[in-house]
C-alpha cells in the first residue's frame, strides 16, 4: 500500500513516522496522522469518490474545505451510520470506513449514469413541465421514482448513542476564524483586556499563512511569527481558544452558535459534538475567503480542483493531486500554484492565463522557473476516460471557433478569483456590495447586522473583507479590530504588524470559457456541481422568466445542495445577469442562511434526549406510586397515576374498585401536581378581581372559593380553588397543565398593563405536596389521626391549619369528588410521610388510593367541568352552566366586555348537558357528535361507565342544549351506527350536593 | 390586452425542445409595465395573490388585473413553508374552507399545465397524552360529518405508516395514536406560485414585480388607486393579500386590524435517501416533519415569541424543535441541519384568517392566515376571488369576515384552554 501521489517531502500537518490505515468502499488504504480523508485519498491516487445528484456523473475531490460539493461519503454504520460528510472535513484516524454514497452497484460501474445519457430530457425544470398526466401518476409512479433516484447518503436506521453537549458563554469579541486576520485581531481584543474567544473550524491555527508562507511580518518569516502570535495567546487568562470549532451563525440580540467537533476523530469521545451559545458585544468575522471555479465544457470532471486546495494539498500534507497539472486561472494567485508543484517537482503542463497580458512578481516568478504561459487562453474543454481526466483543450478568448491545443493532464488547478466568505456579517441583516473592481461581493459598512444596542454587532477583518494580500489583510485587520474595541470604550495597545508581501494585480473573471468547434449549446459547464447545474440550465431560467436570483435559484437548484452555493453562487448570478444584459449589482445576491455548515441535530438536542428529553417532574410520592402499581399518564410536565394496578387486573376493574372506594369508604389521592400560585401585596385583592370571573376581594381570610379565569376573548382558560390567606395574602389552584401559563399570565398583566398594582406573584407548586381525602369515612379517618385540628367544625370551602401526626398543615375542605373530602398541603419534604400514614389508615377503614381517572368518572357523576375536556376555547361560563361564578357586581374583568358580545350571548349556543344512552351499557364514544338533519348539534365531552350508577354517563356541548332536557338525540359514531341518548342535567349524582356539605 | 396563449407543457414539448437544446422556450410570464388603470390590483404575488386573479380572471371573467409584488413573486410565506396540506380541521367553517382548498390542490398540476407536485401522501397527527387523543378522536368525529376522510390510527398503524417513528411505550411522551389524513400531503410550494403566476398571465393579468406600494388612494370612503414604485395605478377594486405586511399596507388605508406579526421557523436537513414517506405533526411535544421529493427533512415548529417583520431565523424554536423529533425520530440524529430561515405570519386573535371587505368601499383583505396559509392557497384564491368579484363574501369566505372579531364569532382550532388537568 504505497501512497503514489505523496511527495516525497513537506506537508506541514502530517506526521510521516505514523501511518495510518483507513477503508474507502471496503479496500484498505494508508495515510498519516494529520491527513483528511481528502489527502489520503489523493495520496493513494483515488480520483473518483462520489455520483452526481442528478446525473450521476463521476465527480472527484474538488476542494481542500468546507466548501466541498462533490467528495461526500457515509462514515460508520448503525448506530455510528453518518451520511454526506465531506471528506475534506474529516480528519484521518485508525479504522475510518468510509463508503461512497448515491450509486449503484458500485462507483465505477453506476447504473444511474444512463440517466446522463438522456439528460437533454432534463434540464433545469424540466419535471415541472411534465409528469403531469395521468394525475394519478405522480404519486404512484413518477414521485416515487424521482425521490428513490434523488436524496445523497442512505439514511441512518439506528438510535444515535454518541452523547452531546451544550455549552453556554459570554465574551466581548468572539473571533471567527484562526487566520493571520483573526489572530491579528485577537491579539489586539486581549491587549485590550477584552474577554476573547477564538474559534477556528480546522484543527489548526494560521490558515493560509501555513501554506503561503511567502510574506514577512514583523521583520521575521510568517512561520516563525505565526508560532510566536499563537504562544501569546494561549498565554493570555482572557483569551479562550477552540479548535475544530466553527462559528456557525450569528443570531439577533448578539447571540452566536458555535459547533465544536471535538469527538469526531474515531475514539471513544465522550462528547461527540458541543454546541456553543454564546453572548458577544462583538463579533470579528476573520471567515477568509473561498476560491471560485470556472465554468468550462466537462469541468466536472475527476482531477478538476480549485488551484488554491491543490496548492493546499501539496504544501500541507506533501500530495500531489496529479502527475502533470494544467493550470486554469484569471489572476495571479493561480501562479502560486504552479509554482508550488513546480517546486514539488511535478510538472505543471502549462499556466492558462484568461488575462491578454498577465504581469507581476508572481508571474515573473513562473516565467523565470521557465513554466509556459499561454496568455489569453482557457479551458475549452476537458476530457475523461476512465472516469478521471485525461485530457483537455484548450481555446483561445479571441478565437474560440479555432481548434484549440489538446493537452495531456491528470489534473487541472484552476482559479477564478474569490468571494470573501461575508456569512456572519449577513445572517442578522448586514448587506453585501458588489465591488465591480475587485470582483466580488464585500460587507456593506453602512448596512451592517446591528446588536442589542443598535451598534455593529459584525466586523470583517481580512480577507472575508475582500483584502487580498497579507499585507493589506493585517493592516485592515487591525484597524477593524480597534474599531470594534473602541465601540466597547476598550484601547488595544497592540500595534499592527508589519508586513512585506508580493503585489498581486485583480482577476479578470471568466464565467463561462467557450468551446472550441461545436461544444456550443450542448455544453456541460458546471456550475454547481452537487446538483447538476449548468450555465444552460441558468441561462434557460432566465429566458423562462425566472429572473430574480430567487427564481433562478429555486428553478435550477442552484446554490441548495448541501454546500449551499459556496462555489456556485457568485458564478451562478453573473450568467443570470449576463443572460439578462444586468450587472451584479442588478442581479443581487440570494440570503446567506445559518448555519455556515451544516450542524449536527444531535448536538442542537444536546442532553435533552431519552429520559432528559423534558425532564419528568416528580411529586415526593412518585416512587410510592410506582412500587404500588402505578399506570402513568403524562399530565403537563408530571406523569400520574391513572389507576393502580393489582395482579394483572384490567383497567376497568381497578379504576372501578378505585371509584365506589371513594363512594362507600375513603379514597385518598395524590393531587400534589395541581398549580400553586402565591399571589401577594395590598393590591391582590383587586388584582384577582381583574382575573377571574368571580369576586374574590370579598372571600374571607381563611376560606376557599373556586374561581374561573377568562382569556381576553371571554373563553374559559383555567380554574381552580383560590384561598385567602391573610388580608394580603392568596393562594391560587390551577390546573396542572396550567401552572406555568397562568403564573406567566399574572406576570404579563402585572408588567404589560397593571405595573402600578403591588403585587407579587410566586409559583410554588413544587413547595408543597397535597393529599386529598374523600369519601363518607373520611372524618372517620381525619379523626383517628394524631392532629390539633377539630376537622369536622371546618366548614365546606374553609380553610384550617395546624399539625397532622407531626406535619405541619393546611387542610382545605374542598371537593371534586361530590364526597365530603379534605385536601391537605404540606412542605414537600413531609408529603411521602403523610401520604403513607393516611394510606395507612384509609385502608384500615377498607379504602385506599385512587388514580386520576376515578377522580375524572367521580367528577363527571357530579357534573364538574374539566378545563380542556367540557372546553377548548370557545366555550363561556354560562356555556357550561357556571353564571353564578361570574360577577354581575364587578365593573371590570378579563373577557367581561368579550362576553357581551352578539355571538357569546346567543341563546343558541353549544350548552353543557348530560347524555343517557337509552341502552346502559353503551358508552358513548370520545368526541362523538351528536347529529340532527345531517348536521352536527354538538360533540360528546366526557363520557364513561360510572360504576357507582351502574350505567353509561356523559356530558356533552349541544347546541341550545338546557331547554331541550328530556329530548333523544342520535350520537354518529365511526362505526357508521347512531346512539340514541337523552339529553339531561349534567349532574348525575347527588344533585343536591349533600355528602360533600354534610 | 389578452396575452397570447402560451403552448403547453407536456413531455413531449420537452422532447421537441431538447432537438434545439431547449432554446425555444417562451417565458413563463411576462415583465409589463404597469397600466395606468385596472379593474382589480391585487398586492401580493404570493400564492394566495396569484390564485386571487387566476380565479378572478378565470372563474369570473374579470380580466383587467395587475398584480403587484414588492420583491420577487412567491418570495414571501409562499416560498418559505414546510409545504404540507391537510384538511383535518375540527370547526366547520374550517373544514369547508380547507377541504375546498386541498381538493382543489388534487387537481392543479393538470388546471393549471404545471407540475406542482401535489403528492398525497399521508398526513399523520400524533396523539401523546390521554388528552390529545381524546381531541384528535372529536376531530375525526367532526371531519367525518363534514365528509373529509381521516382514520384513528392505532400505535400499531401508526408504526406500520411510519416505521421509524418511537413508539416505545416508555417513551417520555408515549405514541397513544394519531389521527390520520391519507389524502393530505405537500406540494412544491414554488411551483404553486409560479403555476397560478404562468396561468394567470396567459388569462391576461399583469403581474408586476419590484413594485412595491407606498400609498393607497381614497376619495369618499372608497378606494380609487395605489401608489407605487412604479408610479400610480388606479383601480375599482383592491385587494391586499400580503401576509405579516397587512398592517402595514391597511395602515396606509386608513384602518387597523387585529393582527400580530411574528417569526415563524422552518429549517431542513440534508438530503438523504428516502425515510419518511408522510408528513408527521407531533403537537404535544412542538414539531413536526416530512420529507421532500430531494431528500431533506422539512422541519417545521413554533413561532418567536416577539413581534417582527424580520424574515430571518431565530434559535430558541429551532432547539425546541429539533429537540422534540430527535425524541420521536431517534435515527436522525446523525444528520445536519443544512439551512433555517424565518417567515413573517400574521396571526389573528383565534388564529383563523380573516377573507373579508373592510371599512374602506373597494378594499378587500385576504390574511391572517398564521402558520398554516400554504395549504390555503387554492381555496383562499378561490373564495375570495368571489368575495372581491361579487363584492360579498361567498358561503365559504363569510364565517371570516371582520365583524366575527367584534361579535366574538370566533373560529378557534388552538383548542386554546386544551390543557390537561
Amino acid at each position: 500500500m504505497t501512497q503514489p501521489n505523496r511527495l516525497d517531502d513537506g506537508g506541514v500537518l502530517i506526521d510521516r513516522s505514523h501511518k495510518i490505515k483507513f477503508f474507502f468502499d471496503g479496500k484498505p488504504y494508508n495515510g498519516h496522522p494529520g491527513d483528511t480523508l481528502a489527502s489520503a485519498l489523493l495520496a493513494n491516487g483515488v480520483k473518483l469518490v462520489n455520483r452526481s445528484y442528478k446525473y450521476h456523473r463521476p465527480r472527484g475531490i474538488v476542494s481542500s474545505g468546507p466548501e466541498e460539493p462533490n467528495a461526500l461519503v457515509n462514515l460508520g454504520s448503525d448506530a455510528t451510520h453518518e451520511p454526506n460528510i465531506r471528506m475534506t472535513q474529516i480528519e484521518l484516524h485508525d479504522g475510518l470506513d468510509a463508503t461512497s454514497q448515491n450509486r449503484f452497484p458500485n462507483l465505477d460501474a453506476d447504473i444511474g449514469v444512463l440517466n446522463a445519457a438522456a439528460s437533454r430530457l432534463y434540464p433545469a425544470g424540466f419535471y415541472y413541465k411534465t409528469f403531469i398526466h395521468p394525475r394519478h401518476a405522480w404519486k404512484y409512479l413518477f414521485e416515487p421514482v424521482i425521490r428513490r433516484i434523488a436524496g445523497l447518503g442512505k439514511a441512518p436506521t439506528h438510535p444515535d448513542n454518541s452523547q452531546y453537549e451544550h455549552t453556554y458563554a459570554f465574551c466581548d469579541v468572539l473571533i471567527a476564524g484562526g487566520g493571520v486576520a483573526g489572530l491579528v485581531a485577537a491579539k489586539a481584543a486581549s491587549e485590550a483586556g477584552a474577554r476573547v474567544i477564538l474559534a477556528e473550524q480546522t484543527e489548526r491555527l494560521g490558515g493560509r499563512l501555513l501554506v503561503d508562507d511567502d510574506a514577512e511580518i514583523d521583520g521575521k518569516p510568517a512561520r516563525v511569527w505565526l508560532e510566536e502570535t499563537i504562544a501569546a495567546l494561549e498565554a493570555m487568562d482572557n483569551v479562550t481558544i477552540r479548535l475544530r470549532t466553527c462559528c456557525s451563525a450569528a443570531y439577533d440580540h448578539n447571540y452566536c452558535l458555535l459547533y465544536e467537533r471535538s469527538g469526531d476523530r474515531g475514539e471513544a469521545a465522550q462528547v461527540r459534538h458541543r454546541l456553543w451559545r454564546v453572548r458577544t458585544a462583538r463579533v470579528i468575522a476573520a471567515t477568509g475567503m473561498i476560491e471560485r471555479p470556472i465554468a468550462f465544457h466537462y469541468n466536472d470532471v475527476p482531477g478538476v480542483m480549485l488551484a488554491s486546495a491543490v496548492r493546499d494539498y501539496v504544501k500541507l500534507w506533501g500530495v500531489s493531486p496529479g502527475e502533470k497539472t494544467v493550470v486554469y486561472t484569471t489572476n495571479d494567485d493561480g501562479y502560486r500554484t504552479a509554482l508550488a508543484l513546480h517546486e514539488a517537482g511535478r510538472t505543471v503542463r502549462a499556466i492558462l492565463d484568461s488575462r491578454k497580458d498577465p504581469s507581476g512578481p508572481l508571474v515573473e516568478k513562473a516565467r523565470a522557473a521557465g513554466l509556459e504561459i499561454r496568455p489569453n487562453t482557457g479551458i475549452g474543454k476537458a476530457k475523461a476516460k476512465r472516469n478521471k481526466l485525461e485530457q483537455i483543450e484548450t481555446v483561445n478568448f479571441d478565437k474560440p471557433e479555432a481548434p484549440g491545443k489538446t493537452m495531456y493532464c491528470d489534473c487541472v488547478a484552476m482559479s477564478n478569483g474569490w468571494s470573501p466568505v461575508i456569512h456572519l456579517y449577513s445572517h442578522s441583516g448586514g448587506k453585501a456590495l458588489w465591488d465591480e473592481d475587485a470582483v466580488m461581493y464585500r460587507p456593506d459598512p453602512a448596512n451592517p447586522p446591528r446588536g442589542k444596542d443598535a451598534e455593529a454587532m459584525v466586523f470583517v477583518a481580512g480577507s472575508a473583507n475582500g483584502e487580498l494580500t497579507t499585507d493589506a489583510v493585517v493592516a485592515q485587520a487591525a484597524e477593524i479590530a480597534s474599531e470594534a474595541l473602541s465601540q466597547l470604550g476598550m484601547k488595544t495597545s497592540a500595534v499592527a504588524p508589519s508586513v512585506t508581501a508580493v503585489t498581486e494585480t485583480t482577476t479578470v473573471p471568466v464565467w463561462c470559457t467557450p468551446s472550441p468547434g461545436k461544444a456550443g449549446l450542448g455544453g456541460k459547464h458546471f456550475l454547481d456541481y452537487q446538483n447538476d447545474v449548468t450555465v444552460a440550465d441558468v441561462a434557460l431560467a432566465a429566458r423562462e422568466g425566472y429572473e430574480s436570483v430567487e427564481h433562478a435559484k429555486r428553478y435550477t437548484t442552484l446554490g441548495m445542495a448541501t454546500d449551499q452555493g459556496k462555489l456556485s453562487n457568485i458564478n451562478g448570478h453573473a450568467i443570470l445577469g449576463k443572460t439578462l444584459g444586468k450587472t451584479m449589482a442588478e442581479v443581487g445576491t440570494t440570503t446567506f442562511r445559518p448555519p455556515f455548515t451544516p450542524i449536527s441535530f444531535g448536538s442542537i438536542a444536546g442532553r435533552e434526549t431519552g429520559n432528559l428529553f423534558k425532564p419528568v417532574r416528580q411529586t415526593a410520592m412518585h416512587d410510592w406510586h410506582a412500587a404500588h402499581g402505578a399506570d402513568w399518564e403524562p399530565v403537563g410536565d408530571w406523569r400520574r397515576p391513572y389507576r393502580y394496578q393489582r395482579g394483572d387486573e384490567d383497567r376497568d376493574t381497578s379504576i372501578h374498585r378505585e371509584c365506589l372506594r371513594v363512594r362507600n369508604s375513603v379514597g385518598i389521592l395524590d393531587a400534589s401536581t395541581l398549580g400553586k400560585i402565591i399571589v401577594k401585596g395590598p393590591d391582590a385583592p383587586k388584582f384577582l378581581d381583574m382575573m377571574y370571573t368571580n369576586m374574590m376581594s370579598s372571600l374571607k381570610p381563611g376560606k376557599c372559593r373556586y374561581g374561573l379565569m377568562n382569556n381576553e376573548n371571554g373563553f374559559l382558560m383555567d380554574d381552580g380553588v383560590v384561598v385567602r390567606l391573610d388580608e394580603e395574602t392568596f393562594l391560587c389552584h390551577t390546573t396542572s397543565g396550567g401552572a406555568d401559563r397562568i403564573h406567566a399570565w399574572f406576570e404579563e398583566w402585572l408588567q404589560t398593563e397593571w405595573f402600578d398594582f403591588k403585587v407579587y406573584v410566586a409559583n410554588v407548586t413544587e413547595q408543597y405536596s397535597q393529599i386529598a381525602v374523600a369519601g363518607p369515612k373520611g372524618l372517620e379517618l381525619l379523626g383517628s389521626l394524631d392532629s390539633d385540628i377539630d376537622f369536622a367544625a371546618v366548614p365546606f370551602m374553609g380553610m384550617a391549619e395546624g399539625t397532622v401526626e407531626g406535619c405541619p398543615v393546611r387542610a382545605f375542605r374542598i371537593s371534586f369528588t361530590g364526597e365530603l373530602s379534605y385536601e391537605f398541603a404540606v412542605p414537600v419534604s413531609f408529603g411521602l410521610a403523610l401520604w403513607e400514614k393516611l394510606h395507612a389508615k384509609a385502608e384500615a377503614l377498607g379504602g385506599g388510593v385512587y388514580g386520576t381517572e376515578a377522580q375524572h368518572i367521580l367528577r363527571a357523576e357530579k357534573g364538574f367541568v374539566v378545563i380542556g375536556d367540557e372546553t377548548d376555547g370557545t366555550v363561556t361560563a354560562h356555556d357550561v352552566g357556571m353564571s353564578w361564578a361570574v360577577s354581575k357586581k364587578k365593573e371590570d374583568f378579563i373577557g367581561k366586555r368579550a362576553m357581551e358580545r352578539s355571538d357569546l350571548t346567543r341563546p343558541d349556543r353549544k350548552q353543557l348537558v348530560g347524555l343517557l344512552t337509552e341502552d346502559p351499557n353503551e358508552v358513548l364514544p370520545d368526541g362523538a357528535h351528536g347529529v340532527e338533519n345531517g348536521k352536527a348539534i354538538g360533540h360528546v365531552t366526557s363520557t364513561y361507565f360510572s360504576p357507582t350508577l351502574k350505567r353509561s354517563i356523559a356530558m356533552a356541548l349541544i347546541n341550545g342544549g338546557r331547554a331541550r332536557f328530556g329530548e333523544v338525540i342520535q350520537i354518529s359514531t365511526a362505526k357508521k351506527k347512531t346512539i340514541r341518548a337523552v339529553i339531561c342535567d349534567p349532574v348525575f349524582y347527588d344533585k343536591k350536593g349533600e355528602r360533600q356539605d354534610v | 390586452m389578452a396575452a397570447k396563449r402560451k403552448p403547453r407543457y407536456s413531455i413531449f414539448s420537452l422532447a421537441r425542445n431538447s432537438m434545439s437544446h431547449h432554446q425555444g422556450w417562451e417565458k413563463a410570464w411576462r415583465s409589463p409595465d404597469p397600466k395606468p388603470e385596472y379593474d382589480v390590483v391585487i398586492v401580493g404575488a404570493g400564492g394566495h395573490g396569484l390564485a386571487t386573479a387566476y380565479y378572478l380572471a378565470k372563474n369570473h371573467g374579470i380580466t383587467n388585473i395587475a398584480v403587484v409584488e414588492k420583491g420577487w413573486l412567491g418570495g414571501g410565506n409562499t416560498g418559505r413553508n414546510t409545504t404540507i396540506i391537510r384538511s383535518n380541521y375540527l370547526q366547520d367553517s374550517s373544514a369547508a374552507l380547507f377541504e375546498l382548498s386541498r381538493s382543489l390542490f388534487e387537481t392543479l398540476s393538470q388546471e393549471l399545465n404545471y407540475n406542482i407536485m401535489f403528492s398525497p401522501r399521508g398526513v399523520l397527527m400524533l396523539a401523546q397524552t390521554e388528552h390529545e387523543k381524546r381531541a384528535w378522536q372529536r376531530t375525526h368525529h367532526a371531519t367525518r360529518l363534514n365528509n373529509i376522510y381521516t382514520e384513528w390510527a392505532d400505535t400499531k398503524r401508526v408504526k406500520e405508516i411510519c416505521p421509524i417513528i418511537n413508539t416505545d411505550p416508555g417513551a417520555r411522551f408515549p405514541v397513544l395514536g394519531g389521527l390520520w389524513q391519507p389524502r393530505g400531503g405537500t406540494a412544491r410550494h414554488d411551483a404553486v406560485a409560479w403555476g397560478y403566476a404562468r396561468a394567470a398571465d396567459d388569462l391576461g393579468v399583469d403581474v408586476i414585480q419590484n413594485c412595491e406600494v407606498l400609498g393607497i388612494d381614497r376619495e369618499g370612503g372608497k378606494v380609487t388607486g395605489v401608489q407605487t414604485t412604479r408610479g400610480a395605478i388606479k383601480c375599482g377594486k383592491l385587494g391586499i393579500v400580503v401576509a405579516g405586511n397587512t398592517t402595514r399596507l391597511t395602515d396606509m388605508a386608513g384602518f387597523r386590524m387585529p393582527l400580530e406579526s411574528v417569526p415563524l421557523q422552518a429549517l431542513v436537513s440534508e438530503p438523504i435517501k428516502p425515510c419518511l414517506d408522510i408528513v408527521v405533526m407531533a403537537n404535544t411535544v412542538h414539531g413536526y416533519m416530512s420529507q421532500s421529493d430531494k431528500g431533506e427533512l422539512v422541519i417545521g415548529g413554533g413561532t418567536d415569541g416577539y413581534n417582527a417583520y424580520t424574515q430571518r431565523g431565530s434559535f430558541q424554536h429551532v432547539e425546541e424543535t429539533v429537540t422534540a423529533l430527535v425524541e420521536t425520530f431517534p435515527i436522525i440524529s446523525r444528520l445536519r441541519m443544512l439551512r433555517q430561515w424565518g417567515g413573517i405570519v400574521d396571526i389573528t386573535g383565534d388564529r383563523s384568517p380573516i377573507i373579508s371587505k373592510t371599512p374602506v368601499d373597494g378594499v378587500f383583505v385576504n390574511c391572517g392566515w398564521g402558520t398554516g396559509g400554504f395549504k390555503a392557497t387554492c381555496g383562499s384564491g378561490h373564495c375570495f376571488a368571489a368575495t372581491i368579484a361579487k363584492g360579498e363574501p361567498d358561503a365559504v369566505a363569510a364565517p371570516f369576515s371582520l365583524d366575527r372579531f367584534s361579535e366574538g364569532r370566533m373560529i378557534d382550532e388552538s383548542v386554546a384552554a386544551a390543557v390537561a388537568h
